[in-house]
């Protein structure tokens, strides 16, 4: 039977401010257990929450990004529930009034179409502890180091409809949080995590069917498994006549299953109700306005303006506007060589193929823009040729120093005299004296062939110095009397 | 020495008549002969207050004294105090012992104030009588077999009997005008916001608000004028100036507004109580003041929509006392939820758990728009009746408690009856406007307070308002007998 799959994303970004939400504690990630966690962190009694205002300016920055309205008054609740990580006994969330409502992101798919998926709200609220289970012998330990630690959650409409829109979506939410400086969206670090809500229905029917929602999805690649697994479970019960039960699941990499929580884990009644101990947020329409002023280029825009300005394919635009950072790259070695398709090739293929070999980002290449584009530059003045460009970047990246440097100390500089080749074709052509007569006794066709056998030798003599053009041409006359 | 109002006070320590230490020590000696008739203190820390008292008459000697240095006071177990327990009246907090002080706390030390120790309460500051203290009920200085009030009871036995001269208190729904009323002092409970509430242990966040148990309005002005002002670790506290509200105390009452509800003289009132509260509006009215009956319409609706907001916050202010990273933990924890359930059973009292159970039922999903938003639009109802009052009278005037102070264990079998002993009180803390209770008369002995409530921000009026009666009637100055 055909099913088509509804999904609607949850994503939890970890907003990079310097201090916690409420407190004045540090959220500098990796420290100690428990060292930055002060009273308010730990809900010792009597402490009040204050609004970090910086989280606030990022949370209004993200709801720019995305055309969405900023609420001009905001109302923080209180979510409760006991765990003993949540030291409040409650999460200070927004329900009712969140700051951001009203959204849309863009998505660009594999087969070069585009879809927007809109954005229903975007809410602030306060991270949890951890729970450490492992290491205490049957006790738990609870570290508050996040506790405190702001997030924007992003609540998608259930508008996508594969699990390569939901990477899609997920991706360009990354981008977008990213290019706003507004999160470092390390999702090793958990500072992007998402929930995925997920039901299935007949084609055409307008109804949703019953959905599950697998919680914590922390990379790419497991929402894209995760969904596939969990829909393929959903598709087996209905055909089966069965129904699907609401519930929270969680996805297991190691066996690529989901599962139901524990019916423990998942509380009921929340309970909300407006945060006494917060004022509503009131937004001065002057402060919107002096946000959107600083907004930067971003994804969608910079990939357009890519297009146009260096006619690059829509593709290439897409793929090098993942990043602010590779962006900017790609076009610090334009502006270095003048040559925008050039450019992007080098940087698509040579420079983010040995990024991935290593797994670093774009910041870590150890080869700056500039000298890219001196490199490129020495291709198209015909220094070097294509071929000992690439030998020439390896040695960038190995710190042997700029391409000129490594070009003169290895000797790399392209033969450019007429004479000096010369000398190598005739010495070629005399040492394969048999070749050179079957060459002349074959058909046209089969020529071609043999032709390369002598550039080949050619280039080899050479240490493939030899200006390909020119030893193209000296062959041609030589063999073919041209 | 223990009669002397702050200001005297202040001048002897100026002119060295005595020292910081001395009158610190006659405090601390007074607290140790009598306190154990009264209950009143938790905890008394003698050498952190000798040490205190030292370092004020040093200052006094290097001219660097604050404005109220080597003043003696008495904090309420409500208040955050560094490195001195705050049990706030419950088993739940009897080994915690804050890294921080109260802003409340933090202003008056800075002022030169020298902490003599911590005053008993009701749990969580929830009771009007002082009996649900997991340390014990408080005795009534005027009758020790009668209650203090509450919840700030031990705070206003302490200054009645004179174990301090000035004692800080909180006021959630009547806490420290009902005491103020049973103990014949002058507790003024101020805008909600005027004092941080940063450090003030949470019963229900959008009611609390700090205020003074003095014997006098002068005494209580110098000292609310100490302890107010904007505090950016409280978000809801005001960004307003503190006006000096000794400055005005004088101010003539000629032409002054004051309407009384006639919601407030009703059948509930004991006939002692109104005719002292008469009694009262009589001699304002003799001070030069208009005295007319006014309606506060929907008052009948106050109780009923407090105890539905306070036990909502309150049970969700109590949850962070899990046994988890302070506070009693039960002994031998099984698992997860029995540390939860036995250590929250074994460490709140029945009223506590009481106001939880009201509370969770109120935000339960199903209940929430039957309970808490109905009374949160009371609440509303009930802050525009003041709106509209104050457009005509600039002072509310009425009694304060329905009756002098009543024997232990009259009220506290019937939760209801106890709960109608703020039912003339919940309402100023519902509408955030300020309030306070003058001593009025005494009936059978027992003193009665008058409640004087002003616009909001308008401390002020009713300061003055209550100083002027007290320049023309010696309530105020009566004291109980039998202590000393």
């Amino acid at each position: 039977m055909e099913w088509e799959t509804v999904i609607g994303l949850e994503v939890h970004v970890q907003l990079a401010t310097r201090t916690k939400i409420f407190s004045g504690a540090s959220t500098r990630f990796g420290a100690p257990p428990n060292t930055q966690a002060c009273a308010v962190d730990l809900a010792m009694p009597g402490t009040l929450p204050v609004l970090n205002s910086e989280a606030l300016r990022m949370a209004v920055c993200f709801g720019l990004a995305i055309e969405a309205s900023i609420a001009p008054v905001s109302v923080f609740d209180r979510k409760n529930y006991f765990y003993p990580d949540l030291p409040k006994g409650y999460q200070i969330s927004q329900l009712d009034h969140p700051i951001v409502s009203g959204g849309r992101i863009r998505i660009e798919l594999p087969d070069g179409s585009s879809k927007t998926i809109r954005v229903t709200r975007a809410h602030l609220e306060e991270d949890a502890g951890k729970s450490l289970h492992e290491d205490f012998h049957g006790l738990t330990g609870i570290d508050l180091n996040r506790a405190g630690t702001p997030l924007l959650e992003i609540v998608s409409e259930p508008e996508i409809r594969s699990a390569q829109e939901a990477v899609a979506y997920l991706r360009q939410i990354h981008s977008i949080v990213r290019y706003l400086g507004i999160s470092d969206g390390n999702m090793a670090e958990g500072s992007l995590r998402c929930d995925v809500n997920i039901s299935l229905r007949r084609p055409g029917a307008s109804a949703f069917g019953t959905r599950t929602e697998i919680k914590n999805v922390n990379s790419f690649r497991f929402v894209e498994k995760a969904i596939a697994v969990e829909r393929e479970r959903q598709a087996e019960i209905l055909e089966q006549g069965g129904q699907v039960v609401q519930e929270t699941r969680l996805y297991d990499p190691v066996r690529n299953e989901t599962r139901a929580m524990r019916s423990k884990e998942v509380a009921h009644d929340y309970r909300y109700f407006p945060e006494p101990d917060l004022l509503p947020v009131h937004v001065d329409p002057r402060f919107i306005e002096a946000v959107r002023a600083t907004l930067p280029e971003l994804p969608d825009a910079k990939a357009a303006r890519l297009r146009s300005e260096y006619g690059l394919p829509a593709y290439d635009a897409a793929v090098l506007c993942a990043s602010r950072e590779l962006a900017d790259y790609f076009e610090g070695v334009v502006a270095a060589c003048g040559d925008a398709k050039t450019s992007a090739n080098w940087v698509m293929v040579e420079l983010l193929g040995l990024l991935n070999r290593e797994n670093l980002e774009i910041g870590d290449s150890r080869v700056p823009a500039d000298a890219l584009g001196t490199l490129i530059r020495r291709i198209a003045d015909g220094t070097i040729s294509g071929r000992i460009a690439k030998t020439v970047f390896e040695a960038m990246w190995a710190g042997e120093g700029d391409p000129d440097a490594i070009i003169a100390a290895r000797g790399l500089r392209q033969l450019a005299d007429t004479g000096a080749i010369e000398a190598i074709v005739d010495a070629v052509l005399a040492a394969n004296a048999a070749q050179v007569e079957s060459y002349r006794a074959a058909e046209a066709q089969k020529r071609v062939k043999m032709f390369g056998f002598f550039v080949g030798q050619v280039m080899r003599e050479s240490k493939g110095k030899a200006n390909p053009q020119q030893v193209n041409e000296l062959l041609r006359r030589k063999l073919d009397g041209e | 020495m223990h009669e002397l109002s702050l200001e005297a006070i202040r001048s002897a320590l100026a002119r060295r008549e005595f020292s910081a230490l001395e009158i610190t020590t006659h405090f601390l000696d007074r607290i140790a002969r009598i306190d154990p008739r009264l209950n009143a203190f938790v905890t008394v820390d003698r050498e952190t207050a000798l040490a205190g008292a030292r370092a004020a008459d040093a200052a006094l000697a290097a001219g660097t004294a604050g404005p109220l240095c080597g003043v003696p006071i008495a904090h309420k177990d409500i208040f955050c105090t560094d490195g001195m327990r705050t049990s706030c009246g419950s088993r739940m907090l009897g080994n915690f012992v804050p890294p921080y002080d109260a802003t409340v706390v933090e202003r008056l030390a800075a002022a030169g104030c020298v902490t003599l120790g911590k005053t008993n309460m009701d749990e969580f500051a929830m009771g009007s009588s002082n009996e649900t203290s997991y340390y014990g009920p408080v005795r009534n200085p005027w009758d020790r077999e009668r209650v203090p009030g509450g919840s700030s009871g031990g705070s206003a036995a302490a200054v009645a009997a004179r174990l301090a001269p000035v004692a800080t208190a909180t006021d959630t729904g009547g806490s420290i005008r009902q005491p103020a009323a049973l103990c014949g002092l002058t507790g003024i409970k101020p805008t909600y916001g005027r004092v941080s509430r940063h450090g003030m242990i949470a019963f229900a966040s959008s009611l609390d608000q700090g205020g003074v148990l003095a014997r006098s309005a002068a005494d209580a002005a110098l000292l609310l004028g100490a302890m107010a002002g904007f505090d950016p670790r409280d978000s809801t506290s005001i960004d307003a100036p503190v006006p000096d509200y000794c400055a005005s105390l004088d101010a003539d009452l000629a032409g002054l507004r004051i309407g009384v509800p006639k919601e407030y003289l009703d059948a509930g009132l004991h006939p002692g109580t109104e005719r002292a509260v008469r009694a009262g509006l009589a001699e304002l009215e003799r001070l030069g003041a208009r005295v007319r009956e006014i309606s506060l319409p929907h008052s009948p609706l106050s109780v009923p929509a407090y105890y539905v907001i306070a036990p909502a916050e309150c049970s969700t202010n109590l949850a962070r006392f899990d046994g988890v990273r302070y506070g009693y933990r039960c002994a031998d924890p099984q698992d997860l939820f029995d540390m939860y359930a036995r250590s929250r059973a074994e460490g709140f009292g029945d009223e506590v758990k009481r106001r939880i159970l009201v509370g969770t039922y109120a935000l339960s999903a199903g209940y929430y728009d039957a309970y808490y938003r109905k009374a949160q639009q009371i609440r509303r109802l009930i802050a525009q009746d003041f709106h509209a009052a104050f457009a005509e009278v600039d002072v509310i005037a009425g009694p304060a408690s329905p009756s002098p102070a009543f024997r232990f264990g009259e009220k506290s079998t019937d939760p209801v009856t106890m709960y109608l002993e703020d039912i003339y009180t919940i309402a100023a803390n519902l509408a955030g406007v300020p309030a306070l209770s003058v001593p009025v008369g005494l009936v059978d002995g027992l003193p009665v307070g008058m409640q004087l409530i002003g616009r909001h921000l308008d401390e002020a009026r009713i300061l003055n308002v209550a100083h002027r009666f007290q320049q023309a009637t010696d309530w105020h100055l009566r004291r109980p007998g039998g202590i000393d």
